[in-house]
């Protein structure tokens, strides 16, 4: 099994519910707890297995805003592994996973410095490297619905923009959704292989903003009514 | 990168120490300048073993989870820091018999000393070089990425070891080791050079294109995620801006190099080898930081960076 996620840009709001998810079920899960330092203070900062950034894409009037959850990759050729002195790090022959054994890690940051895509953060209370589980202490309980085997993001997204499942089945649905809208890696210059893809937002016909014409008579009542009613 | 003293003290006194303990051996094998007499080697011996431990236990210092430290050595398959710790570990009882032999044993146990004393010089050698593969191995880091770093660190190791070694020798036994220093000079100062040159000339690296996988258009960053920094902003943001990078490369060259050059084309006094010794290994510390300083990882491409 090849386990990881699609992550399709093209309907991510970028609400952040996949990383309080994250944060919630992790906190006391395997690798918990995620340390927050100064949380209500001025300087808010903690660790996060997930984070979402948004970018511009283009130039105005030609752009789009893109949201862009990232957490560990479970990269094929994970460098984060191999550099790891203690051996700590490991990638499971199973599914893929990559984990950190939180009782070997001795805290160097060697492999955080390793990983492209940011996964690794220090947690500096316990002195040890978190990163994204896949919710490994959940997909396989037997204990919860068959539905409920998922990752915590990808169930709490609301607009349905994460997925999980088996790359290494060509027919499962990442596999066939990452076939069919071209789902990519991200900097695969770097060899890394990862296993999250990437779904690029769909083609969209721009939304007219000049030359628009003689305005029809819903857009002269819409005026009217504009001008009339005082706000 | 953020630049951490502890790993720039660690790395400048490791790399001395072996560097030093390196040409101990070599002078004692192949008798350079009619060889060191086994006093001469004991004091600058047991100097290097005190550089390289202090060096190492500053690293250990440096580690967010000291008691784990042992395990370091568990992947020595994979691993150049695993490597470096190895070698590094067993360097410490060959290079302590090495010495104890030369101090202590009679003229009849020539061959086994140096026996460990060519063990105790490859280890250092492996040693020195394993510091540099942990930085040139990351693909995440152009600057670092490249077979000049591991030759850098072997060039200025044995640089400041030739020096740390001039300045226990009385100014009558310098003779060879003087043209051997300037020779180490020349070379590390070459290497250095080609570095700086290369790291600013352009190149074919990670954009924030390829890092988004958004090709075909310009992308900015409109948001980070989080109001404050992160472990991320924290290890990988540090910049310094090129005004102050390029004031330091001066002082560096200055003081590591064109200094200790001065002093050592003018017939070198042994006060004189001390203060040059000081100044470049002060040097080598401008060097470290600026290694760490000017270093982009990739990473800095989600927070905004256009290329590393
Ligand atoms: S994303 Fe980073 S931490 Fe995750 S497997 Fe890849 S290299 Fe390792
Ligand atoms: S921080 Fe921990 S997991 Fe990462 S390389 Fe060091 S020992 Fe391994
Ligand atoms: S929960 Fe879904 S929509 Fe919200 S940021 Fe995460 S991926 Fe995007």
């Amino acid at each position: 099994m090849r386990l990881g996620l699609v992550i399709d840009l093209d309907v991510c709001v970028g609400c952040h519910a996949c990383a309080i998810a994250c944060k919630q079920w992790n906190a006391s899960g395997m690798t918990g707890a995620l340390t927050d330092y100064e949380p209500y203070g001025a300087e808010p900062s903690g660790v996060w297995f997930n984070r979402i950034r948004s970018y511009e894409v283009g130039e105005y009037p030609v752009s789009k805003t893109i949201n862009f959850p990232m957490s560990c990759m479970h990269c094929e050729d994970a460098a984060c592994v191999t550099v790891c002195p203690t051996g700590a790090s490991y990638k499971r022959a199973e599914d893929g996973i990559v984990l950190v054994d939180q009782d070997k890690c001795m805290g160097c940051n060697f492999c955080s410095w390793a990983c492209p895509y940011g996964a690794r953060e220090l947690d500096r209370a316990t002195g040890t490297m978190k990163k994204c589980t896949l919710c490994a202490d959940r997909i396989y309980d037997q204990n919860l619905a068959v539905e409920d085997r998922q990752p915590a993001c990808v169930l709490t997204c609301p607009a349905h923009a994460r997925m999980f499942g088996d790359f290494d089945d060509p027919e499962s649905a990442v596999s066939r959704t990452v076939r069919e809208r071209s789902g990519y890696q991200l900097m695969p210059e770097l060899g890394y292989n990862p296993t999250n893809h990437y779904l690029p937002p769909r083609k969209a016909k721009p939304i007219p903003i000049e030359n628009l014409g003689k305005p029809g008579f819903k857009e002269k009542l819409k005026t009217f009514v504009n001008k009339v009613v005082k706000r | 990168m953020h630049p951490a003293f502890s790993v720039i003290f660690f790395t400048v006194s490791s790399g001395a120490g072996l560097g030093l303990f390196a040409l101990l051996v070599l002078a004692d094998l192949f008798k350079l300048g009619g060889g060191l007499s086994s006093q001469a080697l004991l004091m600058p011996g047991i100097l290097a073993i005190f550089l390289v431990g202090g060096g190492f236990l500053s690293s250990v210092f440096h580690l967010a989870n000291p008691k784990n430290s042992w395990r370091a050595v568990m992947r020595f398959r994979t691993s150049w820091l695993s490597r470096e710790g190895v070698f590094g570990l067993l360097f410490f009882p060959f290079a302590s018999i090495y010495l104890g032999l030369a101090w202590l044993a009679p003229e009849s146990w020539l061959p086994v000393r140096y026996v460990f004393g060519i063990v105790a010089l490859l280890l250092s050698w492996a040693a020195i070089f394993s510091t540099g593969m942990i930085y040139a191995c990351l693909k995440t880091i152009r600057q670092w990425n490249t077979p000049l770093t591991p030759a850098n660190y072997l060039a200025l190791g044995h640089f400041s070891g030739v020096l740390l070694l001039l300045a226990f020798l009385p100014q009558e036994n310098q003779g060879l080791f003087v043209f051997l220093a300037i020779a180490l000079l020349a070379v590390a100062a070459f290497l250095k050079a080609i570095y700086y040159f290369w790291i600013v000339a352009p190149h074919i690296s990670s954009t924030i294109n390829t890092a988004t996988g958004f090709n075909r258009a310009k992308v900015k960053l409109l948001d980070q995620g989080h109001t404050h920094g992160t472990f991320l902003t924290q290890e990988f943001g540090f910049q310094v801006a090129r005004k102050y990078r390029l004031i330091l490369k001066a002082i560096f060259f200055l003081i590591a190099f064109v200094y200790p050059l001065m002093i050592l084309i003018g017939n070198p006094t042994q006060g004189g080898m001390v203060i040059a010794t000081i100044s470049a290994l002060l040097g080598l510390v401008v060097e470290r930081w600026l290694f760490f300083a000017e270093a982009r990882h990739v990473v800095n491409l989600y927070h905004g960076a256009q290329r590393c």
